[in-house]
């Protein structure tokens, strides 16, 4: 399954996804979420989602210097916590900013895919689809 | 909780450009943190008798333990010494601006100080940065300044920026703080404290975790208030037509305010109807940073150039019930492009849209009773409905050329008592009164003084639920006004939006504070509710409020209302038990 972006338009801003991700590992707050909503540059112009598009040949794990980010069977990334050395390479390596970022632990925090945002995004704007070479999966 | 954040208080000093953090256990223990915290911190910070423009007086910003950790518990309360009302200062505003605090690992902000220059402040974490604005300072569109900064400063989606306008810069009593474009710390004139420190906005973010001492129950209260306010009848309102859907409403029963409240109906209000300026001009709605209602209404504005076909001037304009009332039924506008243009100049100069439509409402009437001349509005002739008078009249009253437009941009209160027309001045303690003509609990609620800042209360919901059928004592009035009241300033203090007061009841709140390590009763938060309304009234009494200085307008018992029970007696009657119960 692949985390995208059904409708962008729809976003409201209210960011219920980005706690609901960082709530996963049982605390509030949005240390550990890896989704992001921000505006398009001003709230009056609507919102940017950004998700993780599970790209089949990452850049995020190709500068890894460490192989903490495995690349994926069927694309997407997995996080190796313990090789990890906190230099931030795959967040800058990844142009839709997409690797997040737990600036408690100085560790990125990679999408697992796990589609737990989409319960609680109220307007339908995310959805988790079913991961079939060349589907097109939005990702602003 | 042991390792949260919450009891962390900011310290800044503008004058010396330092800051420190203290922790305050003490203040949040025993006011769990938003209004009860702050009112405290206001009473430590701000002596009696203090200027509320002096550099030394104090802006404090406060939110509350469920901010961040469930949704709807996004608003900021800040308290201040008005300038407009020399009493308490009280607004809350949401936008991100809760969150960004909670989330940059604070409680609550303490500024003092004032700078010698225009500043912003930026607060990224415990990264604490005062930058230049002497370039930012006197713009004419108060959203231009915020772009910049926008510009300038990281964290896009973590930050709330809160920033004045040019009427702040020149200290309108009624001037407001803007945080998120479209959001406001409004009404009793922060914006002038932060003129009169020449602070031109703070930029706030951060990205911390919150730690909860039961984390499957948490995920299950969470779940259970994310669906209430997702599914139930009482939030979806403010998600679709929005509170606008009371225009209508208000109107049909004769308790909606129409120019200066001269009537309490207009037959020409179709078009300015919450229903039809939704179908006609909405383009957007957004929400507050965890919170999935979306109540905030964005309406295009399409305005042709004169000079040059076919070219357009398109603006979002923000709107609500109030601002519709304020600027549109108050001051006999019925067309909705009109109230949008009346809007925008007023979101630009930075003013309060309640306060300032009241004030252009007694100003037209005065022009047309003749007690003010059109020397006093600087050759503007104000009357009803006059979009284009009025924004310019707006204009005016932020960069003053007459005394009498100096003297309107300290209230409608201080203009009154200077040139007359108090009986048709519409204010209550000092405060330009809002949208509901409803009844007397409603006015006893204004001038009650109940929360500080919109002059919201229950009033107009016992109005229109029992005084419109059955018949109450004032008395009675009053207690289910302070007990209400006690309520909400919980609510407030755990930082929970008054819109969803029916999804948090106090158990829920019990329930859900238990998670951060607060233990209280249903009980025990009812009576920290009555101690903090209390403790409000200790800063306006010290400040000089007295319930038997208060000039209730006139007005308020010619015009015809829904219960028809507006008297002098009512009201006296009702002060004076108000009195016996609070002095």
């Amino acid at each position: 399954m692949k985390l995208s972006v059904r409708d962008v338009m729809r976003c409201v801003g209210c960011q219920s996804c980005m706690f609901a991700c960082s709530r996963r590992s049982g605390n509030a707050g949005l240390s550990n979420s890896s989704i992001g909503i921000k505006s398009t540059g001003g709230i009056s112009r609507g919102y940017t989602v950004i998700v993780c598009r599970s790209c089949e040949n990452p850049p995020c794990a190709a500068v890894c210097p460490t192989n903490a980010l495995v690349p994926k069977e069927g694309g997407g990334v997995r996080l190796n916590s313990s090789k990890c050395i906190g230099c931030g390479l795959c967040k800058d390596a990844c142009v839709i900013e997409a690797v997040f970022w737990n600036e408690e632990q100085n560790k990125p925090v990679i999408c697992v895919q796990c589609g737990y945002c989409v319960d609680y995004c109220p307007y339908e704007v995310l959805e988790l689809k079913k991961d079939k070479k060349g589907v097109t999966h939005d990702a602003q | 909780m042991p390792n949260d954040s919450l009891s962390k208080v900011l310290y800044i000093d503008l004058t010396l450009k330092k800051f420190e953090t203290k922790d305050r256990q003490d203040l949040f223990e025993k006011y769990l943190g938003g209004t009860g915290v702050a009112t405290q911190l206001l009473l430590e910070e701000c002596h009696e008798g203090m200027d509320p423009l002096s550099p030394e007086a104090p802006i404090i910003f406060a939110v509350g333990p469920l901010t961040g950790v469930f949704p709807l518990a996004s608003k900021t309360c800040a308290m201040f010494k008005s300038p407009h009302t020399g009493d308490l200062g009280e607004s809350h505003a949401g936008g991100r601006s809760a969150i960004a605090i909670r989330m940059a690992g604070y409680g609550a902000i303490v500024i003092k100080g004032a700078s010698e220059i225009p500043i912003y402040l930026t607060i990224h974490g415990n990264k604490i940065h005062f930058k230049n604005a002497t370039t930012l300072w006197g713009m004419k569109d108060g959203s231009i300044p915020a772009r910049v900064m926008r510009q300038q400063e990281k964290a896009e989606g973590l930050r709330a920026i809160f920033r004045i306008g040019t009427a702040g810069e020149n200290l309108v009593t009624y001037s407001n703080v803007t945080t998120e474009t479209y959001r406001h710390f409004g009404r009793l004139g922060l914006g002038a404290v932060f003129g009169s420190k020449k602070l031109k906005g703070i930029v706030i973010s951060g990205k911390k975790a919150i730690e909860v001492n039961d984390k499957k129950a948490y995920r299950g209260l969470y779940d259970q208030i994310y669906k209430a306010a997702t599914e139930s009848p009482v939030m979806k309102k403010y998600h679709d037509v929005g509170t606008a859907i009371n225009i209508k409403v208000l109107n049909s029963i004769h308790a909606l305010p129409v120019k200066n409240l001269q009537q309490s109906s207009s037959e020409s209000i179709e078009n300015i109807s919450g229903e039809s300026i939704a179908q006609h001009h909405l383009a957007r709605r957004l929400a507050c940073a965890h919170c999935p209602v979306a109540c905030i209404h964005l309406a295009f504005l399409r305005e042709p150039y004169d000079d040059d076909p076919y070219f357009y001037k398109t603006s979002p304009v923000c709107y609500d019930f109030e601002l519709i009332y304020s600027l549109g039924t108050m001051v006999g506008i019925n067309d909705p492009t009109n109230l949008l243009k009346l809007i925008d100049i007023v979101e630009q100069t930075g003013v309060d849209a309640m306060s300032m439509g009241v004030i252009l409402a007694w100003m037209t009437e005065m022009f047309e009773r003749k007690m003010i001349s059109v020397n006093d509005l600087d050759g503007i002739e104000l009357k009803w409905g006059d979009a284009d008078a009025f924004i310019e009249i707006v204009k005016k009253i932020v960069h003053p050329t007459t005394e009498f437009l100096k003297a309107c941009g300290k209230g409608v209160d201080y203009a009154a008592v200077h040139y007359g027309g108090k009986e048709f001045a519409m204010r209550f303690g000092k405060n330009e009164m809002p949208g509901y003509h409803t009844g007397p609990a409603g006015y006893l609620g204004f001038i009650l003084g109940a929360r500080h800042s919109h002059l919201d209360n229950a009033g107009y919901s016992i109005d229109q639920k029992e005084l419109i059928k059955i018949d109450l004592t004032p008395q009675q009035v009053v207690d289910k006004l302070l007990e209400e009241e006690a309520i909400r300033q919980i609510l407030s203090s755990i930082a929970v939006c008054f819109f969803a007061r029916g999804i948090y009841d106090l158990k829920l709140v019990s329930d859900a504070v238990k998670l951060l390590g607060f233990d209280l009763t249903d009980n025990d938060l009812m009576e920290m509710g009555k101690k903090i309304h209390l403790n409000k009234y200790k800063f306006k009494m010290r400040e000089g409020f007295r319930f038997e200085k208060l000039d209730i307008p006139e007005r308020i018992y010619q015009t015809t209302d829904p219960t028809g029970k507006i008297t002098k007696e009512f009201i006296q009657g009702g002060i004076n038990y108000a009195k016996s119960l609070i002095d």
